[in-house]
């Protein structure tokens, strides 16, 4: 017949289908015996386990949705409901509130991995900046998320964020008022949040599905960051790697079990469990963990327009990474130096973290300062500097060849035994 | 090896961004007593014979100015109480509603009905309080920071206020309240309540008994969540087990 794709499933009803539309045969090609490095480490579990956390997610969310009621007059007792009276309330929205803090650690953790394996690098920039949208829509998600339970940290939150707007020149106050759809956050600005909240993840799904693609365009980066020689250096995607991360996926989610039934409101803030009141300011208005960094970013310099500049500047920066790092070499690994600079980029980030947390007083004004001159100066100037200067270690011949340690070959026979064998 | 170099960093990353979040929490109070609660801890339950001395504080002393919004009697059930007793209890109340003839009425509480409020609104509290506003209690253990530890000391805090400290008119001097002046009056005394089981009604008691009602009021899921979270910790637990061990199985074949 003209037109059919030409199916190898042998099930009948499969074939037919798979003839019609090759689904099967594109999940087969993409996720069953796709080449993938053999070299990969537990770090090349996270990308997975961001998925999954979105899955769950959009799972919870839609059922939180089903009780939810986005006024401002019922918002927070509609949350009350939910926790008390829909059978297993408490659960779904425990889960996805302890979600989205789980989304960004493994998200914040996959972005390092990113970063230490050099996976931006060329052929993989657009798979890269195709992340930083993630990451961006992301954030504008969770922002949304947190103002619908209409504590006080939700509205104050909601103030504080739409307000940087205002810092924009001459436009700046029109737009605020525009995000508001009123002169103060109030329920038109709740309603539209909760629409753009209900929105945004379908179109994460969106830019996931075009990171992937992009991904099995360019293939997998590795630990070595060298190129894939041939069929030697790779091993089908199943079973080997869905089974690698079955294993982090079960550990993950015995941790974030452990949050959602032992410390449920470890990432909460005690404030908003207090209903919104647009007449009592809270001591201390703190975003969610992980926009803090970015926080202290804004905190750090001391005029708005500049700090407001600078927070976006902090993302925005990310886009460009692929063309700031000069270094011929993808993976730290091989990159003696650098590799000390990405720890130190590490360390700063939770120090901006901690100050984001805390007033800026004292030491925290100093360390805020610190954190974000280096954050800047890492990616401004250690980067594109270092690899002009770096000496890299001798990359090994290929993904299947020992790794030269010292330059010097392992003793013949030590690939032969690898160290997992049962 | 380096399997556990990379755990070892995803840990450390771990701990660092959990590091940040209770960093918060610090503030102008003082440092909070630590109480042992019955509920705390990944097994706690809520005692009963305490949280039910609770109930009986809250009913004769603190729901006098202050309300529980978001509970129902029936949650009473769930520390303890029969069916027939919680009836009972609704129906010693008496709760404004709308008759069949459309004229506003008076009908005895059922267990279905929200705990009834003293005063109609915030205004009428603000007004009878001489303008502060006794805050909702029924997540009041979850809106301060330090939790049942704060309402404890807060209850049990009250002292005669420094020499050197001028206080407003009307406030009383409270150790562990922001600010030190709170409006509230010491609501307990030595033997404010009297308790049905013998147990000396202390101010330190009845602060305790009022404090364990409240958690289970704040989050009356507790029991369950902990005894469904054992299960399901265990399962994701022993999987990781499982899967890891079929991991190396699949992989016992490649050289890597
Ligand atoms: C005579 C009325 C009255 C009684 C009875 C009363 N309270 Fe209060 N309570 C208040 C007022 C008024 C405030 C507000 C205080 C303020 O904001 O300064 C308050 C505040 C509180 C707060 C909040 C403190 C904070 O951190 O903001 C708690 C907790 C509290 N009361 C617990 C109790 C408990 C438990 C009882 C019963 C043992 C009780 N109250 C009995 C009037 C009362
Ligand atoms: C990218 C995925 C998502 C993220 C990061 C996210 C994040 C959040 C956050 C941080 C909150 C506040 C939780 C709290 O403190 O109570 C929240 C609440 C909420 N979310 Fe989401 N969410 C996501 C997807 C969704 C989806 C797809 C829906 C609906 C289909 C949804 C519906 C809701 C509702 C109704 C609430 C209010 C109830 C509550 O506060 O618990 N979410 N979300």
């Amino acid at each position: 017949m003209a037109g059919l794709h030409k199916s190898e499933f042998t099930n009948p009803v499969i074939n037919w289908v798979d003839s019609r539309l090759p689904i099967f045969t594109m999940m087969q090609k993409e996720y069953g015996v796709f080449p993938t490095p053999k070299n990969f480490n537990y770090f090349w579990n996270f990308g997975a386990l961001a998925m999954v956390t979105l899955m769950i997610m959009i799972a919870t969310g839609i059922f939180l949705a089903m009780n939810y009621t986005a006024h401002t007059s019922m918002a927070f007792d509609s949350v009350q409901r939910i926790m008390r009276d829909v059978n297993y309330g408490w659960l779904i929205r425990y889960v996805h509130a302890n979600g989205a803090s789980m989304f960004f650690l493994v998200t914040y953790v996959h972005i390092f991995r990113g970063l230490y394996y050099g996976s931006y690098k060329a052929p993989r920039e657009l798979l890269w900046i195709l992340g930083v949208v993630i990451l961006l829509i992301m954030m504008a998600t969770a922002f949304f998320g947190y103002v619908l339970p209409w504590g006080q940290m939700s509205y104050w939150g909601a103030t504080v964020i739409t307000n940087l707007f205002s810092a924009i020149p001459v436009v700046g106050e029109p737009i605020v008022t525009w995000l508001w759809g009123g002169f103060s956050v109030a329920n038109p600005t709740l309603n539209r949040f909760f629409a753009l909240h209900y929105l945004l993840p379908f179109v994460l799904i969106g830019i996931v599905f075009l990171h992937v693609a992009a991904l099995h365009v360019t293939g997998s980066n590795n630990p070595l960051g060298i190129d894939v020689k041939g069929p030697q250096d790779t091993l089908p995607f199943h079973p080997y790697y869905t089974i690698k991360d079955s294993v982090g996926l079960c550990l993950f989610l015995a941790i974030f079990a452990g949050f959602v039934f032992f410390a449920p409101n470890f990432f909460g803030a005690a404030d908003n469990e207090i209903p919104a009141n647009p007449l009592v300011t809270p001591a201390e208005i703190v975003p969610e963990w992980y926009l803090l960094p970015f926080y202290a970013i804004l905190r750090s310099v001391p005029s708005k327009l500049g700090g407001v500049l600078m927070m976006f500047g902090s993302i925005g920066l990310l886009f460009v990474v692929p063309w700031l790092d000069t270094s011929p070499v993808r993976s730290c690994k091989f990159r003696p130096v650098y590799r000390w600079f990405l720890a130190l980029l590490v360390i700063a980030c939770i120090v901006l973290g901690m100050v984001g947390a805390h007033r800026p007083e004292g030491i925290w004004v100093l360390l805020g300062r610190l954190g974000t001159i280096y954050y800047f100066l890492h990616f401004l100037v250690i980067l594109p500097v270092l690899g002009k200067l770096e000496r890299p270690l001798p990359l090994p011949e290929s993904i299947s060849k020992p790794v030269l340690r010292g330059g010097g070959p392992l003793p013949s026979g030590a690939a032969a035994k690898p160290m997992e064998k049962a | 090896m380096m399997r556990w170099v990379t755990f070892a960093a995803a840990a450390a990353a771990l701990i660092g961004s959990l590091a940040t979040a209770p960093a918060r929490a610090e503030g102008d109070h003082m440092a909070l007593p630590k109480q042992s609660w019955s509920f705390a801890g990944p097994f706690g339950t809520f005692d009963r014979a305490a949280a039910q001395r609770g109930f009986q504080v809250y009913n004769e002393v603190c729901s006098a100015c202050h309300q529980l919004h978001h509970a129902y009697y029936r949650d009473l059930t769930g520390i303890g109480l029969s069916a027939e007793q919680v009836a009972a209890i609704a129906a010693s109340k008496s709760i404004s509603d709308i008759g069949d003839d459309g004229a506003p009425m008076d009908r005895p509480g059922l267990p279905s009905d929200h705990f009834k409020a003293p005063y109609a609104n915030d205004l009428a509290a603000r007004a009878a309080q001489n303008g502060a506003l006794p805050p909702d209690l029924s997540l009041i253990i979850k809106a301060r920071d330090g939790g049942a530890d704060y309402v404890y000391a807060l209850l049990t805090g009250y002292s005669a206020a420094p020499s050197n400290m001028k206080m407003s008119d009307g406030m009383n001097y409270n150790k562990y309240f922001v600010g030190n002046q709170v409006a509230m009056t010491p609501p307990l005394s030595e033997g404010r309540v009297t308790y049905a089981d013998g147990t000396p009604a202390s101010v330190n008691q009845m602060a305790k008994d009022v404090v364990t009602f409240l958690a289970f009021i704040s989050e009356p899921e507790t029991e369950q969540r902990k005894a469904l979270g054992v299960r399901i910790v265990l399962f994701f637990v022993l999987m990781t087990g499982l899967t890891y061990a079929v991991k190396r199985k699949v992989w016992s074949d490649v050289d890597h």
